[in-house]
């Protein structure tokens, strides 16, 4: 039997420890992890924990990203509750294995501690990782500071251990931005928590040798399409519901309201930013000053990236005239996914906002209050016009001449 | 809003300074922000922590910063680096030296004109805890120069934040606080 551990109404965390310390509290089974920076932490705690008899579980060393995911999914299959985490090339390196996780319907919790991928070699924020894996069949949830990375983490295990879901979920957080930076994390005692999440019910486990089962199996063109058809069916079906009833469920539980598309002073907006990570409340902050100064400014920050929240950003950019979608990854040779997503999202909807994309924080560079301030000068431009004023697509923060594009 | 820029090299403590100073300022019912930009994340490489601490929850996480206050806890880096950079007419410098104030404006014109303080951390703190480890001292530094929190307070919370130390280094922490507290100027 695990140790409690006793800890304050309101810990200094960064989002690093305030994920191992979710891990620790509903009682991972096993964590099967290779380190790499900067989400080391986060297995570096579980490890921590589980020496020192907070955890009954089993830490497995392995030899590369691509052994961890494979034995986070053997442990998985066997009938285990299952968490890890990785950043940028360890999370490249783990894609293969992704698809499979999600295909077998593995519920394992994977934290993302966003990074940039090389080459150059950069081991700071940005989305690079994060938008490698959105075809990868796991729900992806994006949290914004530590408070969200422990938050999120009980709901991702409540979500994905669902026998009607049965997917396995991404928490991403930004790298340094969110992973390094302490903050205070309002804390749930460890008998909330675990039964917040509950005892891990097994379903089609491996070990359950009474009731055989398969998995890993090959399907060619006969019902290789059934299955993709039915996991892509239940993401777009399935999830949306449970991920509200567990945001509802931890609301109750907590006072802490998380909703799949988070609206700040959208009610009235006529210009918004939309974003994710740290940068979306760094938005906040500053269209909060934009509306001091009389412009009706707001921003959107996704929280479910898988699946895409398609009719609730429809709904909630009504009334909208211009739009930014900040892309954080380099799209190299595209607009940016955000772009494309809204656009693809609010083509039949009855916004008629004028959209245009930048591409920013390449590699941990700086989101400033001023360059948002520019994005906001730039979209009361394009909604007093009625069109675009700029290009469709800038680069900003970057040195040297003015990048855009399209 | 209150922003804290601290100038280091890495290993020196000032991530964990900026985050034991976060820790404590918590506790009195604050928010707090704390986290450090590494450079090159190499050893002995200087690099720059920062604190917000403000009453409404801290929403920005840019790393541009006004400071409040400039920490500098290694001598050397107020001639290598920039430690003047982005501050306002206000901004108070605490500054690692074994020279006099004046000496040290002296030596680096930058600083004339500004508010700076100096102690010795890196002598404090290898004649108490017996190593190069100059972040603690630097609170107890700011502790006098801003009279930020009771000298009796804050040393009881650095004991809890300090707390899975052997006892041995907490007392000479203590101690090294103590001194940089009475010795700044």
């Amino acid at each position: 039997m695990a140790d409690t551990m006793e800890l304050r109404d309101i810990e200094v965390w960064d989002g690093n420890m305030a994920a191992a310390q979710a891990l620790r509290q509903v009682q991972v089974d096993v964590v099967a992890a290779y380190p790499i920076t900067p989400s080391t932490p986060v297995v570096e705690n579980y490890a921590n924990f589980l020496a020192n008899g907070y955890i009954d579980g089993e830490f497995v060393m392995v030899e590369s990203e691509h052994a961890a995911m494979s034995g986070c999914i053997g442990a998985s299959a066997a009938g285990g509750r299952v968490a890890t985490a990785t950043s940028a090339q360890g999370y490249a390196l783990m894609v293969e294995t992704l698809y499979q996780a999600s295909g077998m319907r593995l519920p394992i919790i994977l934290n993302v501690i966003n990074r940039a991928l090389a080459s150059p070699l950069n081991v700071n924020g940005d989305h690079s990782d994060m938008y490698l894996g959105r075809d990868s069949g796991w729900i992806q949830f994006d949290a914004y500071n530590p408070q969200q990375a422990y938050d999120l983490n009980f709901v991702a295990f409540k979500v994905a251990e669902d026998h009607d879901v049965r997917l396995p979920v991404m928490v991403h957080q930004d790298g340094f931005m969110t992973s390094h930076t302490a903050q205070g994390v309002k804390t749930l005692s460890d008998e909330v928590a675990f039964n917040f999440v509950g005892e891990f019910q097994p379903m089609n486990d491996m070990l359950d040798l009474d009731h055989p089962v398969t998995h890993g199996v090959q399907t060619e063109e006969d019902w290789h399409f059934e299955h993709k058809a039915r996991q892509h069916n239940d993401l777009m079906t399935k999830v949306f519901p449970k991920i509200q009833a567990a945001f509802d469920a931890y609301e109750a539980l907590t006072g802490r309201k998380y909703n799949i598309v988070e609206c700040y002073d959208m009610d009235d907006a006529e210009v918004a930013v939309v974003c994710m990570g740290t940068s979306v409340e760094t938005a906040v902050e500053v269209a909060k000053e934009q509306r001091a100064k009389g412009i009706k400014a707001g921003v959107v920050g996704i929280r479910v990236i898988r699946p895409w929240p398609f009719e609730q950003i429809a709904q909630a950019f009504q009334g909208c005239k211009a739009i930014a979608a900040l892309d954080r990854s380099s799209p190299n040779g595209a607009p940016g996914m955000l772009y494309n997503e809204l656009a693809g999202t609010l083509y039949n909807a009855a916004t008629r906002a004028v959209l245009t994309g930048y591409v920013y924080g390449l590699g941990g560079r700086d989101l400033t209050k001023s360059l948002l301030n520019q994005i906001y000068a730039d979209l009361v431009a394009n909604a007093a016009a009625g069109k675009p004023t700029t290009a469709l697509q800038q680069l900003i923060g970057v040195r040297g001449p003015k990048l855009e594009f399209l | 809003m209150l922003e804290i820029r601290w100038h280091s090299r890495a290993g020196q403590g000032a991530v964990t300074g900026a985050k034991g100073l976060a820790d404590v300022v918590s506790t009195t019912g604050k928010e707090v922000q704390a986290f450090a930009f590494y450079g090159s994340a190499k050893r002995g490489a200087a690099m720059t922590a920062y604190n917000r601490v403000d009453d409404k929850p801290i929403l920005n996480h840019e790393k541009y910063m006004n400071p409040d206050y400039v920490l500098v806890i290694d001598p050397a880096l107020v001639y290598t680096t920039d430690v003047t950079m982005n501050d306002k007419p206000e901004t108070v410098y605490i500054i690692t030296t074994h020279m006099s104030t004046d000496e040290l404006v002296a030596s680096q014109p930058k600083l004339a004109g500004k508010n700076v303080h100096t102690v010795d951390c890196i002598k404090i703190a290898q004649e108490t805890i017996g190593k190069a480890i100059p972040n603690t001292p630097m609170l107890g530094a700011l502790m006098k120069v801003s009279g930020m929190y009771e000298m009796d307070f804050f040393k009881e919370s650095m004991v809890r934040v300090l707390k899975k130390l052997p006892k041995k280094i907490i007392d000479a922490n203590m101690e090294a606080i103590q001194r940089a507290y009475d010795e700044v100027k």
